[in-house]
């Protein structure tokens, strides 16, 4: 969207008159809206129910009213699919939450699941003007959730209107965030689409990665209904590269591929005892509960369970896997980072909320070994006690041994959540495919477009671990950038 | 969804069953397998691809009742459907013109070993096949495995039938009578702790398929992991097949108690 596309949507007489109905100062005396919570103590005994409760329609109302509705919106140039912010929450302050999903819509295919999981004190929120007018920023994640939230509780879902069928067909590789954006676009174009998923699911991450305390399955679902409606083929259990080849996608009149595989290979840190039972991956921990229903009822996969547990990571997996394992009844629930508070890269309502929930923070920790008793059960950790250093590559200050300290706890289960590596079954399965040293899928960094011309690919298999919202606006970009390179040929 | 055209009973606790899947069944070599789920509850099961029918669009699956899930799998009748089967997964097996190959299996390890088999006489080895169970009527797929071999040699625990003794025991017969280029060995990992142990004093070759605790099978969550040399891989990406000198079967051994208990009351609920 332009500024001046923007600043004609600015101009229409409700929002003049919207924004001449209550002064700037007005605006700025109101507080933020707080999220409603479940309790800590009752939310650790249920894995389903969200822990955020959303907004009501007053607290939505209100929190609109303190936006400046800004002529040059700061907040969308923090937004990686630069929704339109000020006017969907403009149509949340006069009452149009249909038309708040809508605007939503036009630019982000999962509003509801981005306005749950976007890092957005990093992101949207980070550039609102009112933190330079010393004053905390819009809830703009908040009222995204409820708008569209909104929508679909109203029953009112409706499907994008589709182009007439242009007589061209795409495969998707991967049905996460990047693969579902992806889609949704190139169905609106006229396309025929049909999503390879190699597991059971369809979600990618969406529904194997992250729990639903935090993002439920049927939120994810009713976005993916939507995307079912309009007529996209979901294919689980195919994996391209293994049950279809490439050469095999062209036999079958795909004209172009998009590649949205994910970074699905954990990283271990290869020290002794890893291989004990009772270490594993968060990936492993986070399937089997969240994909397989382990230790809810829900199936007949079984998964360890532990009275100390330790997870190792600061990020958003580490943060997920510490508290799915205090839902599963850990006693107590260790998260042993190796940098400090501050540089954990998790969000911070997840770090807020692991807290909230018992969850002990051992910082400036690192495990350096396991030990396990006479059944090859893990049984204890020990710890090399860091400081931080010199700020390395990243601006971050590193963390160091200090030498000669180490402590032993502990352990009877750890989730290992030290980052992932792109998946290499795509690469692996099509040769002529450029790749980076760390073995992500290189492309043209403006059309998303691979070595191999056909083939678009976007989300972590590129980035190699990034977001939500970074994974779907590259599925948009390479359906742009696919559609114009179909189109000329 | 994929259906069950046929099923035979190899022994009372080994199913061999025809599933429909045309695109596995085109794209599969010796070697591979599959993920499995029963029904939407079930567990992600890993089956080796034992035999392919590109025509009929079907892959066959010799299927051992070990615990809860396996032995519902031998429970199906044909016009059952699998809810899911995902594949082919892992490396093929790597076939060549090696010259003398001893295959020996042990257990349900003998479905997996027939489709190499076949492949390694198809390349011209000459083929001893090396069969090993408890007692006779767990032998299986012996008639198949004549036609596809140059010879096969039965060993029973309790001498009901073939040679009394292990399958070490007849896999040392044939090295010394003959020179042996290469040994495949696939079966519980206890034995083929013992076929690497032999082969190694010997120095001959040796290639394992490994059958440890899998969830997704596509490198995705490390349960499956292994000590190779001592570096950690990955058997359902990294494998199913290593060189048996190089695989730490004790920790792997180990590994697989993981879930004991679980397998035990899921058993005990199947069984009441
Ligand atoms: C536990 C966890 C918590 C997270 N929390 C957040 C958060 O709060 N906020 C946030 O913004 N981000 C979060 N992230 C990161 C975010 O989920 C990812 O960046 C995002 O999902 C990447 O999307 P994607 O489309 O690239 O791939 P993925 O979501 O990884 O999906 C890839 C899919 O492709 C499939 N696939 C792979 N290879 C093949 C093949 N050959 N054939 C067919 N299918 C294939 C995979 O099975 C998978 O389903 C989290 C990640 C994890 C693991
Ligand atoms: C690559 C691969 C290929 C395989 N191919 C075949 C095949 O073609 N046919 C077949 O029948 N099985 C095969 N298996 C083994 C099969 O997957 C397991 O037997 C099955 O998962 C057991 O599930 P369950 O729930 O029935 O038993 P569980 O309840 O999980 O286990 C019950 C009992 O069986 C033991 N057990 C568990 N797993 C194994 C195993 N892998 N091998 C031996 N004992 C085990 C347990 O220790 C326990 O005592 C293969 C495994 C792998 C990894
Ligand atoms: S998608 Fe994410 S970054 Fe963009 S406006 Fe919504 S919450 Fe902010
Ligand atoms: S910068 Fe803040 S106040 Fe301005 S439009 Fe964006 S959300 Fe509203
Ligand atoms: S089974 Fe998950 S990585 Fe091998």
């Amino acid at each position: 969207m332009t500024l001046e596309e923007i600043k004609a949507l600015r101009s229409e007489p409700w929002r003049e008159e919207l924004r001449k109905a209550v002064s700037p100062k007005e605006r700025g005396a109101i507080e933020r809206v707080k999220m409603n919570e479940l309790t800590p103590e009752y939310r650790v005994t249920t894995f389903t129910e969200e822990v955020n409760q959303g907004l009501t329609k007053e607290q939505a109302l209100l929190e609109a009213k303190r936006c400046l509705d800004c002529a040059d919106p700061s907040c969308m140039k923090g937004c990686p699919v630069s929704i339109n912010i000020p006017t969907f929450i403009k149509n949340i302050e006069r009452g149009e939450f249909l038309e708040a999903a809508h605007v939503l819509k036009e630019t982000s295919s999962l509003p509801a699941v981005c306005g749950r999981v976007c890092p957005q004190e990093k992101q949207c929120e980070s550039q609102c003007i009112k933190l330079k007018m010393k004053q905390q920023p819009v809830a703009i994640g908040y009222l995204e959730r409820f708008a569209a939230d909104y929508e679909r509780e109203s029953g009112q879902m409706q499907a994008p209107k589709c182009a007439p069928k242009n007589g061209k067909k795409v495969a998707v590789v991967g049905s996460g965030p990047s693969g579902l954006a992806f889609s949704a676009d190139m169905i609106k174009l006229g396309y025929e689409v049909t999503v390879f998923e190699a597991l059971h699911e369809i979600g990618g991450v969406l529904k194997y990665g992250i729990p639903e305390f935090r993002l439920p399955n049927k939120i994810v679902d009713a976005e993916i209904n939507v995307l079912r409606e309009m007529g996209v083929n979901f294919q689980p259990d195919v994996i391209v590269g293994k049950t279809i080849s490439y050469d095999q996608l062209h036999e079958m009149g795909f004209d172009g591929i998009f590649v949205g595989s994910g970074a699905g290979l954990p990283r271990f840190m290869n020290i002794p005892g890893e291989n004990a039972i009772g270490v594993m991956s968060s990936n492993e921990y986070l399937t089997r509960i969240n994909l397989m229903g382990a230790g809810r009822g829900l199936g007949d996969t079984p998964v360890l369970k532990g009275k100390n547990v330790a997870v190792i990571g600061g990020g958003n997996t580490a943060m997920d896997s510490a508290r799915t394992a205090r839902r599963m009844g850990a006693e107590r629930v260790m998260l042993v980072y190796r940098r400090s508070m501050d540089e954990m890269p998790a969000r911070k309502e997840e770090v807020h909320h692991a807290l909230e929930e018992g969850i002990e923070f051992m910082t400036l920790h690192n495990p350096i070994e396991y030990h396990a008793d006479e059944n090859g059960r893990v049984n204890e950790m020990v710890l090399q006690v860091m400081e931080l250093g010199e700020p390395d590559a990243s601006g971050r200050r590193s963390p160091v041994p200090v030498e000669g300290k180490t402590e032993t706890l502990p352990a009877d289960l750890v989730i290992v959540a030290v980052g992932v590596s792109p998946n290499p079954i795509i690469p692996n399965a099509i040769s002529a495919l450029e790749t980076s040293r760390k073995g992500t899928i290189v492309v043209n960094e403006e059309t998303l477009q691979s070595s191999v011309s056909d083939l678009f690919a976007g989300g972590d298999i590129v980035r190699g671990g990034a977001t939500v919202i970074l994974a779907m606006g590259d599925g948009r970009r390479a359906a742009a950038n696919m559609h114009s390179y179909l189109s000329a040929r | 969804m994929n259906k069950i055209l046929s099923k035979k009973m190899f022994s009372e606790k080994v199913a061999c069953l025809e599933v429909e899947a045309p695109l596995i069944a085109r794209s599969r070599k010796a070697g591979h397998f599959v993920i499995v789920r029963i029904d939407e509850r079930g567990e992600r099961i890993p089956l080796t691809i034992a035999d392919a029918d590109i025509q009929k669009g079907t892959i066959t699956l010799v299927v051992q009742a070990v615990g809860a899930s396996s032995t519902r799998i031998t429970q199906l009748e044909p016009g059952d459907v699998l809810h899911d089967v995902v594949g082919p997964l892992g490396h093929a097996t790597d076939i060549q013109k090696y010259g003398t190959v001893v295959c020996c299996g042990g257990g349900v390890g003998v479905a997996p070993l027939y489709p190499i088999v076949k492949a390694m006489h198809e390349a011209g080895n000459r083929v001893i096949v090396v069969l090993a169970a408890r007692t006779k009527d767990l032998i299986i797929l012996e008639d198949e495995m004549r036609a596809a071999s140059d010879e096969v040699i039965i060993m029973t625990d309790d001498g009901s039938y073939g040679t009394k003794g292990l399958v070490t025991n007849g896999v040392e017969t044939v090295i010394n009578r003959e020179k042996v280029d290469k040994v495949v060995c696939i079966g519980p990992t206890i034995m083929m702790k013992f076929v690497a142990l032999l082969t190694k004093k010997y120095d001959i070759s040796t290639i394992v398929s490994l059958n440890t605790i899998m969830v997704d099978g596509t490198g995705m969550c490390g349960a499956c992991r292994v000590s190779v040399g001592g570096k950690t891989k990955f058997v359902c990406v990294d494998g199913p097949e290593f060189d048996a000198h190089e695989v730490d079967f004790d920790e792997m051994m180990m590994r697989m108690r993981a879930y004991k208990a679980d397998e035990v009351e899921a058993m005990s609920k199947l069984n009441a």
